[in-house]
């Protein structure tokens, strides 16, 4: 017997591709312009990310029939905040010097977008495992945008890959000019905007109306 | 569907052809007849090559706007408006287009120009050249360094200009000729503008690659993605530039890069004007550091600025040549005189407004109006960039506030943040992005106007 059902593996599987939270949503873009100039922050940041939402996700599908609508988001809140502050602090223990780069975005995972989505729009209507599956695939997602993006900008704004060189730059003896563009934020959108462009061509259902 | 127009062009132009042949044939006017024999050759050519390769179902036939921009380059289309009858103005796409180009003509002339003379002058004043190709091809011409010969300063600032060009229309080319094959639409004259406008706003020294890579992401990104042109909300040579700006300040900004020889800050600077009035100069009597004073002992006068003969990014140094753009597109009415009109409006508001403000640490306040209309982008950034009627305002009062908002920014970004000299690209970029805005609110106000007239 497999260990998920057929919907079950389209619910974790889904956000990869068909759903992506930051191609298709558009959600979470905050973190995915900010940590993404080298790779290491950001698997951190994704590892975090991940554990957050299936966290949250299934505490919240748990406790979902006892939380009054009225204060629903509230509750949520509360749930994703707690989650937060552990991994912040589970971070500053154990990897402190990428705790210190990331600075407030590991905090700042309380506001994404994704997180607070999958609660709301899946947990609470859902029971407790597949909820956990939803937020891990969500979170995978995520990473998956994230990592690519990274990919691009330390590889082409720096040459490096986590943090080893690849490509000699010119001011070390090398052949390679980095991109400064890159390293700021906008390197990040034009990267995200040519791969929804390519998931897009890929993939044609995912085109929004034209309004 | 645009294949299918241009079939219908087809059919008439053989007509005309034909008619032509017809009324040459009885009289003795020879050499005419003779004209017509060989366009009538080309036109046969183009037909077969269309019947036998291009033509639906044929093997090249994804191709086609290859043909068709080959075809209506040699051939006026001969597509008539359909549909309910208005009138049409006979300025196509095309023409306009080659108007802008052929504006830039002197501007053009003037970047081979100044090129050369400005690297003669810094060899003249003891900086060594460079060592590259040009250098060598140019001394075993026969050649010297010498700022005295104008055809001298020509054949050298060419052979930095041409690469610059050519590496241009080849890679933006290609992105060009990718999407309309992609796309199945025309390859489209708006590439023309763009391609000639491009190497006029970069060193002389930038290395080709980067060229090819900045073009390439200004077709691309600022233009095809948005539906190409006409759909392009950027300026493409600007976003082309801007990018490099970013992505390799080192090779576009600073004191390198203006001067096709080696300058060295500690022989012969090659600082901008606008630089050189950035960091100021200590007056000895007053112990004042001033922006005017650095330009007063910069070595150039305020006719050299005006001339264009100042160090500076290819065609934008020569004001007096923009100012001849300028006429040549205000009179054809291409570019529009609201639009300039709006950013000196602007520029000297704004300059006026910093002169009375003063500042003790930023040297740049002091320089007079006169002076930042000669210097930098200002002239051609105002001309040719500004003025682009794809992504400036359309409506005529939207065109006066778009105007006076880049005179505004980009002299607010020139002076204020001395780090981005190149202010005149950021605010004309800027302002693109609000033109539509400005045009909403335009057109809300009339619709408000006439509601009130007729209310009454």
């Amino acid at each position: 017997m497999a260990i998920m059902s057929r919907e079950e593996r389209t619910v974790l599987l889904d956000p990869f591709f068909n759903n992506n939270p930051i191609a298709l949503q558009v959600l979470g873009i905050c973190s995915a312009l900010a940590v993404t100039t080298q790779m290491a922050p950001s698997l951190i940041m994704c590892v975090a990310l991940t554990a957050v939402t299936a966290g949250s996700s299934l505490a919240v599908s748990i406790v979902r029939n006892y939380i009054p609508s009225s204060i629903r988001i509230i509750v949520q809140m509360c749930i994703i905040a707690s989650l937060v502050i552990v991994v912040d602090q589970i971070l500053q223990a154990y990897a402190f010097e990428i705790s210190k780069q990331l600075s407030v975005f590991v905090g700042l995972i309380i506001t994404n977008c994704i997180v607070m989505g999958r609660a709301e729009g899946y947990a609470m209507q859902n029971g407790p495992w597949s909820s956990l599956l939803d937020g891990i695939g969500n979170g995978l997602g995520y990473s998956l945008i994230l990592m690519g993006t990274a990919l691009c900008r330390e590889l082409i704004g720096s040459g490096k890959l986590f943090g080893m060189v690849v490509l000699q730059s010119v001011n070390d003896g090398g052949w390679y000019y980095p991109n400064g563009l890159m390293l700021i934020a906008p390197g990040a959108f034009f990267i995200i905007g040519f791969f929804i462009w390519g998931l897009r061509t890929w993939k044609p259902e995912q085109v929004g109306s034209e309004d | 569907m645009n294949g299918k127009a241009n079939r219908g062009g087809h059919g008439l132009q053989k007509q005309g052809l034909y008619q032509a042949k017809r009324g040459t044939s009885g009289d003795g006017t020879v050499p005419a007849f003779a004209l017509s024999e060989k366009m009538k050759f080309l036109r046969e050519l183009q037909d077969k090559q269309y019947e036998l390769f291009f033509k639906k179902g044929k093997p090249l036939e994804k191709f086609f706007p290859l043909y068709e921009a080959n075809d209506t380059f040699l051939y006026t289309p001969g597509d008539v408006t359909k549909g309910a009858s208005h009138v049409r103005d006979g300025l196509d796409l095309k023409r306009m287009m080659m108007t802008v180009v052929s504006a830039l003509g002197l501007c053009m002339l003037m970047a081979m120009y100044n090129t050369g003379y400005q690297a003669f002058l810094a060899i003249e004043g003891g900086a060594a050249p460079l060592d590259s190709w040009q250098s060598s091809l140019y001394l075993t011409m026969g050649w010297e360094f010498s700022t005295s010969s104008i055809i001298g300063c020509l054949l050298y600032g060419a052979f930095f200009y041409i690469p610059i060009y050519a590496v241009t229309l080849v890679a933006g080319g290609l992105f060009e000729a990718l999407f309309a094959i992609v796309r199945r639409h025309e390859i489209n004259e708006g590439f023309l503008v763009t391609s000639a406008l491009f190497p006029l706003i970069l060193a002389p020294t930038i290395p080709l690659w980067q060229v090819a890579l900045g073009i390439s992401f200004g077709v691309v990104v600022a233009k095809e993605m948005f539906g190409g042109v006409g759909m392009n909300f950027l300026n493409p040579a600007l976003s082309a530039r801007a990018f490099l700006f970013f992505a390799y300040p080192v090779q576009i900004s600073g004191d390198k890069v203006w001067i096709a020889a080696q300058t060295s800050p500690d022989g012969y600077s090659g600082a901008t004007l606008l630089a050189l009035a950035a960091h100021g100069l200590e007056i000895v009597e007053t112990g004042l550091t001033s922006g005017i004073y650095a330009l007063q002992q910069s070595g150039f006068t305020w006719w050299d600025a005006f001339l264009g003969r100042i160090p500076g990014s290819m065609g934008e140094t020569s004001t007096l040549f923009c100012l001849v753009g300028a006429a040549v597109l205000i009179v054809t009415r291409i570019g529009s005189w609201r639009t300039m009109a709006g950013c000196v409006v602007g520029s000297f508001v704004m300059i006026l407004t910093l002169n009375a403000v003063g500042s003790d640490t930023n040297p740049i306040f002091d320089v007079p109006f006169y002076w930042h209309w000669v210097l930098g982008g200002f002239a051609f950034g105002t001309v040719f960039m500004a003025t682009d009627p794809v992504t400036s305002a359309f409506t005529e009062t939207g065109k006066l506030i778009y105007g006076f908002c880049i005179g505004v920014l980009g002299i607010l970004i020139r002076v204020i943040n001395p780090a981005y000299p190149e202010g005149w690209m950021l605010a004309i970029l800027f302002m693109n992005m609000f033109a539509p805005l400005i045009d909403h609110f335009m057109i809300q106000a009339n619709i408000r106007r006439r509601a009130a007239r007729y209310a009454a």
